[in-house]
């Protein structure tokens, strides 16, 4: 098995060439034992960003208690899916690949009891996307889970997870997605505003299979998602996409990794968000590896943030390591700015008030990363989500100029 | 109808050496119906009027007065003014993202009108103005100047102009980097809303060339941010053949 760390030098080990003999400390070595994880301090370059004091020991020594939030879901004919435990859990941990770099997933996979699988045959195309519910009802309870995803060989399939309420969570995903397969996961992060989620997502991408992963947070008092890809096989293609939206005092985190360890395979990253209100803070860190087998590869990582008010900020760290130079091509963008005033004065200048010309850019922005997801079913709720947080700020005149009751 | 007058206008940007003033004083009238072109050479702040008129927040305006129709433009935001009937083609417009040109017609005529024009004659009219500038109904669905080649971008403003009927346009360089057959149709759709009842436009160009398809009542010639000269159409033609050297001489 592939340990997916040694390598990624991280921007700022470049910038202190004395450092570079460290083994990376952006992806440390992993390890299935808890033992072998200290707990956190903060100064670790892979928890640096993260408020630790607000994560409820989710990071330490948080028992994991029995479990207050309900998780329902449908079973379109001919999947399986159904909580297990035992042998059967014990034997989905790890089916990713995943070996964890972090304590709270080497203690999930260690001390959770039991496994939510998603089970695609082989060439079952699901037409109805899959939708697992977590609604949670107690911020002060700190729970775990774990999901094990198994997509046969040229599966299709859509499987959204949908995050509400209040709950203190680590959850790990592992994500297996057949040769040829074409799989899509939505993650979306709608929770109150008490709630904490440590997250990580770990996907095996196979021979010419299509996996996309798409990580939409809005709620939560800290949320922090590790998306991480790894390919078993050449051809094999990974979008991974991201739409957030904080608030005032609200942490987003999203770290992604996409770990070229085959060739011919393909990533593209596109993570985009908005901050406002005092305290808002995201931060988003893109590493890709391109190792030496992984010829002929293709990668693009991006991110976008706006601000749109006093009092954010926005941490964008991309990290591109390339260990052959035999690739199709490699590139990365990162931009955070405020409102561009030439189009808010283009978009007035045709009548348009300030704050509609606001709504119209901050619309604009995400609507192509909404229209990529492609999951026609959530596109709607995610334009009026973004427009509900728009309606807490930056409309807050507009919306109540609407409300005429 | 709709009058602006542009009375003694001092505009100032800042530089990294401090203000600089761009326009020294702009007496200009424009009345019911009337075409003016303002021609000059580069740098003589003739882009600046327009944006300073629109209420670009680029510009400091340090003297003077713009009225449309008595009303104080100045005193207006920029979305006020557009809403109080002015109108600006710009000569390098703006990227939207993520915003359709259908979307961004739509919003821009509900909030001139202040009220959302009635769907079905709306969409043939959109359907109308984006045929006769021959830009193609699928335009609708791109996003506004995302992508758009200088010849789209140019009839996209036109088109515009058509829809949201302004009392007054201001169409900053909009010939410069259009070959004889977009000029033509960006040509043809000035003077369709020339032909419009009471419809004022003052056409800022560089070169003579448009004004052989559309024709000025006057023409100025602004030199050093202010008015130099001013004629008839006759005055452009004098323009081509001797070109600006006599002003700029005079000016050194």
């Amino acid at each position: 098995m592939t340990v997916t760390t040694e390598s990624v030098r991280s921007a700022l080990e470049q910038a202190a060439p004395e450092r570079n003999k460290i083994e990376s400390h952006l992806n440390p070595v992993g390890s299935f034992d808890v033992a072998d994880h200290p707990v956190p301090t903060g100064r670790e370059e892979i928890w640096r960003f993260s408020p630790l004091k607000r994560l409820k020991g989710l990071h330490a020594e948080a028992p994991f208690n029995p479990s207050t939030t309900s998780c329902t879901w449908n079973t379109p004919e001919g999947v399986r899916i159904e909580g297990v435990s035992g042998d059967e859990a014990r034997s989905l941990r790890g089916i990713s690949g995943l070996v964890p770099n972090t304590r709270f997933a080497a203690r999930v996979l260690a001390e959770v009891p039991a496994s939510l699988l998603v089970d695609v045959p082989a060439d079952l195309e699901v037409a109805e996307p899959i939708v697992v519910s977590l609604d949670g009802e107690d911020a002060s309870n700190t729970e775990a889970g774990h999901v094990a995803m198994r997509f046969g060989a040229h599966s299709k399939a859509i499987v959204v997870i949908n995050h509400e309420g209040s709950s203190a969570m680590a959850a790990v995903v592992e994500i297996v997605v057949g040769d040829g397969a074409d799989v899509t996961v939505v993650s979306i992060q709608d929770w109150a505003d008490d709630a904490v989620h440590l997250a990580h997502h770990q996907a095996r991408v196979g021979r010419d299979a299509t996996y996309k992963h798409a990580a939409i947070s809005f709620g939560g008092d800290v949320v922090r998602m590790d998306a991480n890809v790894t390919y078993d096989g050449p051809g094999g293609s990974a979008e991974l996409l991201g739409l957030y939206f904080a608030d005032a005092g609200q942490h987003i985190e999203h770290r992604l990794f996409a770990d070229h360890n085959a060739p011919h395979t393909k990533s593209n990253v596109v993570y985009k968000g908005a901050l406002q209100g005092e305290g808002a803070h995201t931060v988003w860190i893109g590493n890709v590896l391109i190792r030496k087998v992984a010829e002929g590869i293709e990668t693009y990582e991006e991110n976008r943030n706006l601000v749109l008010t006093d009092g954010c900020r926005a941490d964008s760290v991309p990290n591109l390591e390339i260990e052959t130079g035999e690739i199709e091509g490699a590139g990365h963008a990162s931009a955070t700015a405020r409102f561009d005033d030439e189009q808010l004065f283009y978009l007035q200048s045709r009548g348009i008030s300030e704050k509609e010309a606001q709504r119209l850019v901050v619309h604009g922005f995400f609507n192509d990363l909404i229209r990529q997801v492609g999951v026609p079913s959530i596109e709607e709720r995610l334009l009026s989500t973004v427009e509900a947080e728009l309606a807490k700020n930056v409309l807050k005149d507009l919306a109540a100029f609407g409300q005429d009751d | 109808m709709s009058k602006l007058e542009i009375t003694d206008l001092h505009v100032t940007v800042d530089t990294e050496d401090g203000p600089k003033e761009i326009l020294k004083g702009v007496t200009l009238t424009i009345a019911d119906g009337e075409t003016h072109a303002i021609m000059g050479p580069n740098g003589s702040g003739k882009s600046t009027l327009a944006y300073s008129i629109a209420g670009h927040p680029k510009y400091a305006i340090t003297g003077g007065t713009v009225t449309l129709d008595g009303q104080d433009v100045l005193a207006m935001s920029v979305d006020e003014r557009a809403r109080a009937g002015m109108f600006l083609a710009m000569q390098y417009p703006v990227e939207v993202p993520g915003v359709s040109v259908s979307n961004f017609l739509r919003t821009a005529k509900t909030a001139i009108d202040g009220e959302a024009p009635k769907l079905r004659t709306w969409v043939k009219d959109v359907n109308a103005a984006l045929e006769q500038l021959n830009l193609d109904p699928s335009f609708g669905t791109r996003n506004v100047n995302e992508g758009f080649s200088g010849g789209e971008k140019k009839r996209h403003e036109i088109a515009q102009l058509e829809l949201l009927d302004p009392k007054v346009a201001i169409l900053d360089e909009t010939d410069s980097g259009l070959d004889i057959d977009a000029l033509k149709v960006v040509s043809e759709g000035v003077n369709r809303f020339r032909a419009r009842e009471g419809k004022g436009v003052l056409l800022i160009t560089h070169y003579t060339r448009i004004l052989r398809y559309i024709e000025p009542d006057y023409v100025h010639v602004f030199v050093d941010g202010k008015v130099a000269e001013s004629g008839g159409k006759e005055l452009a033609d004098q323009l081509e053949a001797e070109g600006y050297d006599r002003y700029l001489k005079a000016n050194a």
